[in-house]
């Protein structure tokens, strides 16, 4: 125990891995308490929701190096066809957990095999080019799904992309209905669900990182050149990269939609992905637990400071780029460090080791 | 399975038969090799056969061609004419990273190292290819994973202590000063498992007591794991002390090819280096 505790990294790890839990069983415990805002109880599946998008997203552009802005988009294909099999499952699963979990599977699959198709095209370009196919795609995704009807009547099952309104039989009810998005959704998400994303998210994307396949990742970012001559297919791994992040906000899509009961293809805009990325590059480039608070911090703070009004979004930038400024100022770096040893020092003393250092 | 122990623990100097190299397969064959860049004919008709364990020099002025060559053996570019052959296979139309796996490794003449990974990561991302774990093992943390990280680490710590780089293991790359960078590069080659080993100006950059180093290291190099070693480089002491073999390149083609004596003496490689005498012109 004592050795895996000295690996940084397994450390790093089980601290990410234990804030999640504590920060869940204290908004639990408060929800079961009944001591949480209305307003509040609203935040948490979609903080969830982000917390897994911008982890997934961290792990293409600070572990991988690739710069998407299309992640909306993969969110929106995992909120929409989840909302689509939920419904359809409706008579065959009776459990809502179980159908809320088929539907965020199928929509991380959707999403995955989605990612995989655009991305083989798309992984042979290099740098700004990649960021430039994946904005597009978000655009195709919203703009096609606010074409898109689905509905189920006495018939059967109906799907169309339309400009003009899909007409169901007698009694048929929409579950996509085109620009109106997604109505009659029924609220499977629930925080204890949400939860399980997040750890499921956080599961795979540690594991990923601090294995063969993600040194090799982290590899081909650094150096591309280096990587091919050491042996590393490189299209392969920003490929599975790629899939796997796009896998994760399906679900995290699936799961959020199901937290609304209608929404529209909007929702998933350019402006959510680049929030999302803002999310990623506040929390640090690479750096998990960096964007799980980032993620919770930024989603909270704008709905928090809804009574501002016109303010909201002029405080909301102020506060983005304070941080910045902060977090990259190499004085602020050098009060942290104070800081951490201090912490470090406090921890080794209360637990009575010796600190592992230079000077052993 | 330990290979690299197994060839570090036994060492065996003495018993390197160079009779016995020559009527092996050679580790690199290269034909004929010639590559243009729109009208420009960088490299021409560039022919040399490299046996298992020689250690052979590539020598040229500014220019010649000596890193193009590098890059059309390591499949960076398609040759325009000729061919390639490791280990006795067409290296033709392969991608980098299979051409690596034939036996072929690098470093580079500008460091390419993983800048923002530790030392030990650096080589075990040189290792990739011989860890056995499924993507599910490293997902799921299945006993495979467990054993074949174990195995890695130990691996990659021995490459590192043989090249003196152990004390670094848990140290960035990007902040190693630049002669200990080298060095990685070349751990980083030899974790690929090659046949032969290529290094770009390997002493580039070094002092010259840092490069009498590198001088023994490249002899360890050779002697302990057995492979063939090909070299760039400018520093002559270098080359005319490790080298067994020189090819001197000029504008794109051999001008000269022999053992280190001959070299020096060669009329084409003084006229290449030093200019024609005035009058002889």
């Amino acid at each position: 125990m004592k050795k895996i505790l000295n690996n940084k990294n397994t450390r790093t790890n089980l601290i990410t891995y234990l804030v999640v839990i504590v920060a869940f069983v204290i908004m639990q415990t408060l929800y079961s308490l009944d001591m949480l805002s209305n307003s509040m109880k609203g935040y948490l599946v979609p903080i969830c929701a982000y917390v897994s998008l911008a982890v997934s997203l961290n792990l293409l552009v600070g572990v991988c190096g690739e710069l998407s802005l299309g992640h909306a988009g993969f969110m929106g294909i995992g909120a929409f066809s989840g909302v689509v099999i939920a419904a359809l499952l409706k008579d065959v699963i009776a459990s809502d957990v179980l159908r809320l979990l088929c539907a965020m599977v199928f929509g991380g699959l959707l999403a995955g095999a989605l990612g995989f198709l655009i991305g083989i095209p798309v992984l042979r370009l290099r740098g700004d080019y990649l960021a430039i196919v994946t904005l597009a795609f978000g655009e195709i995704v919203k703009n096609l799904v606010g074409n898109l009807y689905v509905g189920i009547d006495s018939d059967g099952f109906h799907m169309a992309i339309s400009t003009s309104r899909m007409e169901l039989l007698e009694g048929g009810t929409y579950l996509i209905a085109g620009p109106k998005g997604a109505t009659g959704v029924e609220k499977l998400a629930s925080f204890p669900m949400g939860f399980v994303l997040v750890l499921l998210t956080l599961f795979v994307v540690l594991n990923l990182i601090n294995s063969k396949e993600g040194r090799a990742i982290k590899a081909v970012r650094d150096n591309r050149i280096a990587a091919e001559s050491v042996g590393i297919n490189v299209t392969a791994f920003r490929m599975k990269a790629f899939v796997v992040s796009a896998f994760l906000a399906g679900m995290a899509g699936a799961l959020f939609g199901m937290n609304y009961s209608s929404f529209t293809a909007s929702k998933f805009n350019f402006n959510t992905s680049i929030n999302i990325l803002v999310f990623v590059v506040l929390g640090g480039m690479g750096n998990i637990l960096g964007s799980v608070i980032s993620a919770t911090a930024l989603y909270v703070l704008p709905e928090a400071m809804r009574g501002l009004e016109d303010f909201r979004m002029l405080l909301y930038a102020v506060v983005l780029i304070l941080v910045m400024l902060f977090t990259w100022s190499p004085k602020v770096k050098e009060k942290t460090e104070v800081v951490s040893e201090w912490v470090k020092g406090l921890f080794y003393k209360l637990t009575g080791k010796k600190e592992v250092g230079v000077n052993e | 399975m330990n290979e690299y122990s197994r060839k570090i623990l036994k060492v065996p100097t003495y018993t390197l038969l160079r009779e016995q190299d020559i009527s092996k397969q050679p580790v690199l064959d290269v034909r004929n090799l010639g590559i243009d860049f729109g009208g420009l004919t960088a490299v021409d008709s560039f022919n040399i056969t490299i046996g298992p364990t020689e250690i052979s020099g590539l020598i040229g002025p500014n220019g010649a061609g000596k890193t193009t060559i590098f890059n059309l053996l390591t499949g960076v570019y398609q040759p325009t004419r000729g061919s390639v052959l490791i280990n006795g296979i067409d290296i033709k139309g392969m991608p980098i990273h299979k051409v690596n796996r034939l036996g072929i490794a690098r470093t580079f003449q500008n460091i390419r190292l993983f800048t923002d990974m530790t030392v030990l990561d650096n080589v075990k991302v040189g290792m990739h290819n011989s860890i056995h774990c499924s993507f599910a093992d490293s997902m799921l943390r299945l006993p495979a994973y467990f054993k074949s990280e174990k195995m890695s680490n130990e691996k990659a710590m021995e490459l590192l202590s043989f090249m003196g780089l152990a004390d670094e293991a848990d140290v960035k790359a990007g902040s190693l000063p630049y002669g200990i960078q080298r060095r990685l590069e070349i751990v980083r080659a030899l974790a690929t498992n090659p046949s032969i080993i290529l290094l770009d100006e390997p002493a580039a950059g070094m002092n010259p007591s840092e490069t009498a180093e590198l001088m023994n290291q490249i002899r360890r190099i050779r002697d302990t794991f057995h492979i063939a070693i090909f070299l760039i480089e400018h520093d002559m002491n270098l080359v005319m002390n490790v080298c067994e073999a020189i090819a001197v390149v000029n504008y794109g083609r051999i001008i000269a090819k022999g053992t280190p004596e001959e070299i020096r003496q060669d009329p084409a490689v003084i006229e290449a280096y030093l200019g024609r005498e005035e009058g002889k012109a």
